[in-house]
């Protein structure tokens, strides 16, 4: 008899996402290599790695939008390759690249997104209400998103992005080109949501921020070179920042 | 937006309504009188009676009006013989030379139309005064075509012509912002937030083609208006009948652009791929040509136009006052278009790449 593989054992309630060997090859080239993690309830996971090492990539087969050529994953308790329509439920996405309507009102957006997840009209109007107050958009709640400053655009989309209490929210490069007042702002509101037990999946290039997560996976072309608490790193690296750590890595 | 959707269209079908005729007029006309008598200033009258004809010439020679002719200065050149009123009266028959420019064919078959119906008149009046009463009597019995045209009895083109160029715009309209709209989400990266959305892929589709569907019927709408108020076109047949139509037919013409959206990368891409489709559709239409004349197999692939099918609706229900049963054949045809088009849009629309 064999003993079960990790992600054949029934559902441990505290991960969220678990990871095996998946990859993702296009043409010849693999943009993911095999890689294999676990991240669980309520953690701030800080996913990095060098431009085109192959980050957006595996995130965009976790949230359900890119078929894995091979490997085996679960998000939410759902099989990436055969459930994806109910991993999509469970979770929010918030892309490197703004994508909510710019020719949309603030409010106009939210009530979008909120009906496509299915909330119902008076908990959208809760929401919104809630989360214009948080944002501080009241005055331009009325006002169409594509004349927004990017910092508060990104702040929007985050919050979009957690508008029907996801398990756990995608964020990719959440604070690129964004100001330090801000970007300081936007964490409060990431911790703010791990709080409140979303689990949080960011890539950043920023490696402060990546001291303020709890674990941080390091790819280096397409694979996972390091995967371990900041602390823990840098003392395995045997530097003093999270800096030194990448840069160690990156570059080979 | 809004406003450019509606008035542009609208505009079109003011200016192209106005100017896309078939009718030939202002012909530029020549003549070489080289009979001079009565007779022959008699028929160059009827030409110049004519409100087709305009701007005589008379060349003294051929060859001056052959260079005129290729100048561009004369369209038909009327060329009558010597002796022309002597031989008809004495031989009861004559020829003339007409040469027209054909650089236009059409234009010139319509020309050759005018000319000849202008020469018959004349024949008919020249036997009354030339010929003596015994002569009537030994004359064969002729025999003459009244045309009646039905539907369109004083064969005024705008009748024809309006439903037809209505159709157009109702087409191209929807068929570009459905074409375009699935690309332009691809590239602004809208559509990789709808797609880490619970949403069914059916669900996605309809929410696009509804606007759009809406949109159609509203510019069908103020052009009927349009049709009406301005060119006094007809309208036999039965509205709602004309409306049930329409829905179903955007819905073709929706699917055909939202299955191209699907399959480009770039608005530019799939603008390309529109104004290919557009053009076949239009020019094949039967709506500038008629169908009948085309070859075989160029009739084989109108079949799968489903302007031609609208043209024809339109044109039934306007014009002829057809019923629910008369335009089924077509109303099932684009129905069952419409199915198959939309059922390709929701499949080639990906939400997992």
């Amino acid at each position: 008899m064999r003993l079960p593989l990790p992600w054949e054992i029934n559902m441990n309630n505290k991960k969220v996402i678990q990871v095996d060997r998946l990859t993702k090859m296009f043409g010849d080239f693999t943009a993911v290599s095999a890689i294999t993690f676990d991240v669980e309830k309520g953690e701030i996971f800080g996913f990095l790695g060098a431009n085109g090492a192959g980050k957006t990539t595996a995130i965009k087969m976790l949230i359900g939008i890119s078929n894995p050529t091979s490997g085996k994953a679960k998000v939410a308790g759902f099989d990436v390759f055969t459930n994806a329509e109910n991993i999509k439920k469970n979770i929010g996405y918030m892309s490197q690249k703004f994508a909510l309507y710019d020719d949309l009102t603030v409010r106009e957006n939210i009530t979008f997104f909120g009906g496509i997840y299915g909330l119902t009209r008076k908990r959208i109007k809760e929401k919104s209400n809630a989360l214009i107050e948080e944002l501080g958009l009241k005055d331009v709640a009325n006002k169409l998103v594509g004349a927004l400053p990017s910092g508060w655009k990104q702040k929007l989309s985050f919050m979009v992005s957690l508008i029907h209490d996801p398990k756990i929210v995608f964020l990719d490069e959440p604070t690129g080109g964004v100001d330090p007042i801000t970007r300081r702002q936007f964490w409060e509101l990431i911790y703010k949501a791990a709080h409140n037990g979303t689990t949080v999946f960011v890539t950043t290039h920023y490696m402060d921020e990546a001291e303020y997560c709890d674990r941080v996976s390091i790819m280096v072309n397409g694979k996972i070179e390091a995967l371990d608490t900041p602390k823990k790193l840098k003392e395995q690296f045997k530097v003093d920042n999270m800096n030194d750590v990448f840069l160690k890595l990156a570059r080979g | 937006m809004l406003p450019i959707i509606f008035v542009l269209p609208l505009l079109q079908l003011i200016i192209l309504s106005n100017a896309a005729t078939f009718e030939v007029d202002n012909i530029k006309f020549g003549y070489i009188d080289n009979d001079h008598t009565s007779t022959s200033r008699a028929l160059i009258e009827q030409f110049n009676a004519s409100t087709y004809f305009n701007i005589l010439t008379g060349f003294p020679s051929e060859t001056l009006a052959s260079y005129a002719m290729l100048k561009g200065e004369v369209d038909v050149v009327l060329e009558i013989p010597n002796y022309f009123e002597r031989d008809l009266q004495k031989e009861k028959h004559q020829s003339i030379g007409v040469s027209i420019n054909a650089i236009d064919g059409a234009a010139a078959g319509v020309e050759n139309v005018y000319v000849s119906q202008i020469i018959q008149h004349f024949n008919k009046h020249v036997k009354v005064n030339l010929f003596q009463a015994s002569d009537l009597q030994i004359q064969p019995i002729s025999i003459e075509t009244i045309p009646l045209f039905w539907y369109n009895k004083t064969l005024n083109y705008k009748t024809f012509m309006v439903p037809g160029i209505l159709v157009l715009l109702v087409t191209m309209i929807t068929l570009f912002l459905s074409g375009m709209n699935i690309v332009r989400e691809k590239e602004i990266g809208t559509l990789e937030q709808i797609n880490v959305t619970p949403i069914k892929k059916s669900q996605f589709i309809i929410g696009k083609l509804f606007p759009f569907w809406v949109i159609g019927l509203g510019l069908l709408t103020v052009g009927l208006i349009i049709a009406k108020l301005i060119f006094n076109v007809p309208m036999l047949g039965s509205l709602p009948l004309m409306y049930l139509y329409t829905s179903i037919y955007i819905l073709v013409v929706l699917g055909i652009g939202l299955f191209i959206s699907n399959f480009t990368d770039t608005q530019q891409q799939a603008m390309f791929i529109a104004w290919f489709f557009t053009v076949i559709f239009i020019l094949m239409s039967g709506l500038f040509t008629p169908i009948e004349s085309m070859p075989k197999w160029a009739q084989i692939i109108t079949e799968f136009n489903p302007i031609k099918y609208f043209v024809e609706v339109m044109r039934m229900i306007m014009l002829k006052g057809s019923g629910f049963t008369d335009i089924l054949p077509q109303l099932l045809k684009t129905l069952l278009y419409a199915l198959i088009m939309n059922g390709l849009a929701v499949w080639s629309y990906k939400k997992t790449n």
